[in-house]
């Protein structure tokens, strides 16, 4: 039975894991935090579908229950040796493993939003990121601005941390545009007398469904899009926000107050994937994510024969890409393995 | 607002300001808006913190405002600083301290164009030497004078003589910080404190015992763009810009403004007025502008000079009020007397005056 070590127990992880394992080998997952699931235990629910996240998180773990897999939780990878076509891999717990391939699964970070300063991300009040909004819809809180009141006008900013010089971002983080729009009709749902803008560059909705909740979210949910990216953010004396921009298809400059503004931070690599990349001696690309041999035909190949890669370490993913990323790396691996 | 978050812009941008020995250029305009703030500074330095500074009388304007205006090339004006670059290194000296915003705009930009471009720097150096026969060596250090305060805010507040505090409540004043446009909107990395949130003045504030005002136009220009006033036509947008500003902090209550620009402190001053008399609007208390002061001045006032020694009876919007809050003895009847008592000249309406 060939063994085959996974470092990351996010969704790639465990989906890898699960699909190896069906096929008969010996899987060992190595994952620094206690639970599984990774970022997707923040999450509310998911675009297009407003599926609740925890019914993927409950999938995953039922794997991890049901599957004869292991799981090393707090867990890191501190050395990884190739020794006669073996890899020896040292933990943060001491211990020690053979494996026969390894799979990169970890993931991604969110771009830290106060990075953007302009924006005044934990310096205004309400200033917040998608992933906190994504908090308080899971927490069911009451979404509230000065005073206790609900706010009357809530602006999105797509794009932070994603397709922006300034932070060294130049590609697309993919999943923000939809995002967006499944946060504003959620939003829209539970205050409906407030107002919703969404300041875009463009609107890239790729995925199937996509285009169609975009479609709805204007004309069921009157939610307002206006092509232009936000220069600056400043705080009222009333704690509202007062947003410049320009609306680039009118061509006019535009100011507005807002009481609430969302920022749709990006994904970055993370310091995750760049120890792995360093631990595994396999390469990143100029964006920070790990490299694959090929991306039409080897996307689960790392330049290192043996290490393979899943999910989104490898480019920005959304959670549908990202499972089918992972069962790709398991056939993959399953298939190298036996040809060696 | 949490002030942590600003607290950690902060640390993101330090720079490094030399702890003495400078090379002092002056600005080519501050002498006539502000006349006594150079003058401040080089005190300052001097006889308050001990520090060895020197200038040359054979330092020119750097050409920037014209260069911004797109009458001087930037071949011209990178040879005119390799020339004040000569002065410094003829002197002896290694780090540049800067008066003018415009000019540590242009400083830094003409240095990092030479970093990214060394054949610049190169065909620069041959100009100069065949223009001039002089050589030059490029800063080691290039500080804006209000960061040398900066460096120093708390040796001046262990000598200061008054606090920015209000007299009559024992509360700190309101100051609103305005940054010069070219200090840090260019180059992020050479302000203290980054470009969104500078902590040069805030920081000079905050330790004189005042309170620094974050209003929403904080960031916008005074007005002295050169393409709103160079152009006669297009004043009407720097006034326009002055305003916006001035509403904006209105309901903060300010009780005066302090700038590190040449160009900010006299629009912001002058604009006043002019709003005052276009509309009849002030924005001070009981009818009163709100004082705008250089960072010099703000220094000095703290230490204790005495306001007419430092021009401060040239703003166009009088100072009073806030040497009545600080607590400052001042004599009225002095206020025109130059240094050998002799009256230098009141404002007075010209034209009609009706």
């Amino acid at each position: 039975m060939k063994h085959i070590v996974i470092i990351g127990g996010g969704i790639a992880g465990i989906e890898t894991a699960s699909a190896l394992t069906d096929t008969g080998h010996w899987v060992t997952v190595i994952e620094k935090e206690a639970q599984v699931g990774g970022k997707l235990n923040n999450w509310s629910c998911l675009f297009p579908t407003f599926t609740p996240a925890e019914k993927i998180i409950d999938e995953l773990q039922d794997k991890c229950r049901n599957k004869d897999f292991s799981i090393l939780n707090k867990t890191e990878v501190r050395t990884i040796h190739r020794q006669n076509g073996k890899f020896s891999i040292e933990t943060s717990n001491d211990h020690k493993l053979e494996a026969d391939a390894i799979v990169v699964a970890t993931g991604y970070e969110l771009f830290d939003a106060r990075r953007k300063e302009e924006y005044g991300y934990k310096i205004y009040d309400h200033v917040i990121t998608s992933a906190d909004l994504e908090e308080l819809f899971k927490t069911g809180n009451d979404i509230t601005v000065a005073e206790g009141k609900h706010p009357k006008r809530i602006a999105f900013v797509h794009c932070v941390g994603s397709r922006d010089e300034k932070s060294g971002n130049h590609y697309c983080s993919k999943v923000c545009c939809i995002t967006s729009v499944k946060q504003a009709i959620e939003l829209k749902k539970r205050l409906p007398e407030a107002e919703i803008y969404c300041f875009y560059m463009d609107l890239r909705m790729y995925g199937k469904h996509f285009e169609e909740l975009y479609r709805e979210a204007q004309e069921k949910y009157d939610i307002q899009f206006i092509r232009g990216r936000l220069s600056e953010a400043s705080e009222k004396i009333n704690k509202s926000l007062l947003i410049k921009s320009e609306d680039t298809l009118s061509g006019r400059p535009l100011k507005m107050n807002v009481d609430l503004l969302i920022l749709l931070a990006g994904m970055e690599a993370g310091k995750g994937t760049a120890a792995a990349s360093e631990t595994c001696g396999i390469g990143c690309e100029e964006s920070g994510f790990l490299k694959t041999t090929d991306s039409f035909l080897k996307s689960n190949f790392s330049e290192q024969e043996g290490i393979f890669l899943a999910g989104s370490c490898t480019a920005p993913m959304s959670v549908n890409d990202t499972i089918l990323h992972a069962r790709s790396a398991a056939m993959e691996v399953n298939g190298w393995l036996r040809s060696h | 607002m949490y002030r942590e978050g600003k607290i950690q812009v902060w640390q993101d941008y330090q720079k490094e300001i030399a702890d003495n020995h400078y090379f002092y250029v002056r600005s080519c305009i501050r002498q006539n808006f502000f006349p006594g703030s150079e003058q401040t500074f080089l005190k300052i330095v001097r006889t308050e913190l001990g520090k060895d500074i020197v200038e040359n009388p054979h330092h020119t304007t750097c050409s920037g405002i014209g260069y911004h205006a797109d009458i001087v090339p930037f071949d011209t004006i990178q040879t005119i600083v390799a020339r004040q670059f000569a002065l410094m290194t003829e002197a002896g000296y290694h780090n540049l301290a800067i008066s003018c915003i415009t000019s540590f705009g242009i400083y830094n930009e003409i240095i990092e164009t030479w970093k990214e471009f060394p054949s610049e720097l190169e065909k620069v150096r041959n100009c100069l030497k065949r223009a001039t026969g002089r050589e030059f060596e490029v800063p080691l250090n290039v500080a804006h004078a209000g960061d040398i305060i900066y460096k120093f805010r708390e040796n001046i507040a262990a000598r200061k003589k008054f606090s920015l505090i209000n007299q009559h409540t024992g509360k700190p004043l309101k100051i609103v910080e305005h940054i010069g446009c070219h200090y840090s909107k260019m180059f992020p990395s050479k302000g203290v404190g980054g470009a969104e949130f500078p902590y040069v003045l805030a920081g000079m504030i905050e330790s004189w015992g005042g309170e620094v005002i974050d209003y929403p136009e904080r960031r916008h220009c005074c007005g002295f763009g050169f393409r709103q006033y160079l152009v006669m036509s297009n004043r009407g947008y720097s006034v326009s810009n002055s305003r916006k500003k001035f509403e904006s902090m209105e309901p903060y209550k300010p009780d005066a403004i302090v700038s590190n620009c040449p160009g900010c402190p006299m629009f912001m001053d002058r604009w006043q007025y002019v709003i005052e008399e276009m509309e009849g609007k002030t924005y001070g208390e009981n009818g009163q502008g709100i004082p705008v002061l250089t960072y010099e001045e703000l220094a000095g006032l703290v230490l204790g000079y005495n306001p007419w020694d430092m021009g401060m009876q040239m703003h166009q919007t009088n100072v009073e009020p806030l040497l009545d809050k600080m607590g400052i003895h001042y004599d009225p009847d002095l206020k025109y007397a130059g240094k050998d008592g002799k009256l230098i000249g009141k404002p007075m309406m010209t034209g009609c005056g009706c």
